[in-house]
């Protein structure tokens, strides 16, 4: 079970409130028109699965419902960090 | 957080929601989600000593307000409708008589006020408040438990992955978290009283959990 940090309530919580979004900082196309299928496939279906540092988003589902991100190393299962929507990660992988 | 919407006086009074009173007239009787467990009976009927003891307080009116809490005028304006200010702090509560606010998010309050006072304090939200905001009356979708006694922390720990431990969850502490198979807003009102909001389709699923998970302590029912 992760203990994690929700940065909206201030404070740790059980897993079983949170529930994982998949992959942080995937920025829509801003002219989704002037895509070729290829950028928009990728945007839209490839998602990174990197052994190490992933960065995630992850919503407080049964507490405040906002959503956050968390850097995490996926071998450990280590939280390196949890930041709010619109923050930059300070711990990336090398 | 900012608003987006910037309107004129004129502009607001144009968009004024609709407010309708959802309290019916005296020939249809409000009944409570837990209204076929006849807790009046069970309190007559039942033991008077135990460890917990469960309290019903149906039909209050439950409002959901969301709005931007660095909007000075809209924190000022909740203040003139319920004579308290919102909490800002995460996880904390306010109250005032039978009016009483509780922190959901950032940018969410849940407030509860006597059934009969909800038009009434959803009408004045309407003239006072400006900007950017939504007040939802969700009555009708949840009830309150309120649990008490000497064993509630022992029963709670069997409910909800929370720390109770006073220095942890003082009084006035609210979070909204999982409990049993279902989700509950829980409120501490007292060094062994809690205040349990619940979903009105898990209400008797949490009737007979509770039932179940006080046993060894003795339920005393109250009404």
């Amino acid at each position: 079970m992760f203990h994690i940090y929700c940065p909206h309530c201030a404070e740790y919580r059980e897993e079983e409130e949170f529930h994982a979004a998949g992959q942080a900082h995937i920025p829509r196309p801003l002219d989704p028109e002037a895509c070729s299928d290829k950028e928009w496939g990728e945007y839209m279906f490839f998602r990174k699965n990197p052994r190490g540092i992933h960065h995630e988003l992850w919503v407080h589902a049964a507490g405040c419902r906002k959503f956050f991100n968390m850097t995490r190393n996926t071998q450990t299962y280590e939280i390196k960090e949890v930041y709010k929507i619109g923050e930059q990660p300070s711990v990336v992988a090398e | 957080m900012s608003d987006l919407n910037v309107m004129t006086p004129a502009e607001i009074a144009a968009t004024k929601a609709a407010v309708m009173d959802q309290v019916p007239g005296p020939e249809i009787q409000g009944q409570s989600p837990l209204h076929h467990a006849d807790l009046e009976s069970l309190a007559k009927q039942g033991p008077k000593t135990g460890g917990v003891h469960l309290r019903e307080h149906k039909l209050l009116g439950h409002l959901t307000l969301r709005c931007n809490p660095e909007n000075a005028d809209q924190l000022a304006a909740v203040e003139r409708v319920l004579g308290v200010a919102l909490p800002l702090q995460p996880l904390t509560s306010a109250e005032n008589g039978d009016y009483s606010i509780r922190w959901m998010s950032p940018d969410e309050w849940l407030i509860l006020v006597p059934g009969l006072e909800a038009f009434d304090i959803e009408s004045k939200f309407r003239d006072e408040m400006g900007g950017h905001y939504s007040l939802v009356n969700s009555s009708g979708g949840s009830t309150v438990l309120e649990l008490s006694g000497t064993d509630v922390v022992e029963l709670l720990k069997k409910c909800i992955p929370i720390d109770l431990h006073s220095k942890h969850f003082p009084v006035g502490k609210v979070v909204s978290t999982v409990f049993s198979k279902s989700t509950a807003i829980v409120r501490r009102t007292g060094e062994q009283r809690f205040e349990l909001i619940i979903r009105r389709s898990f209400a008797d699923y949490i009737w007979l959990w509770l039932q179940d998970a006080s046993r060894e302590f003795g339920l005393v029912i109250e009404a």
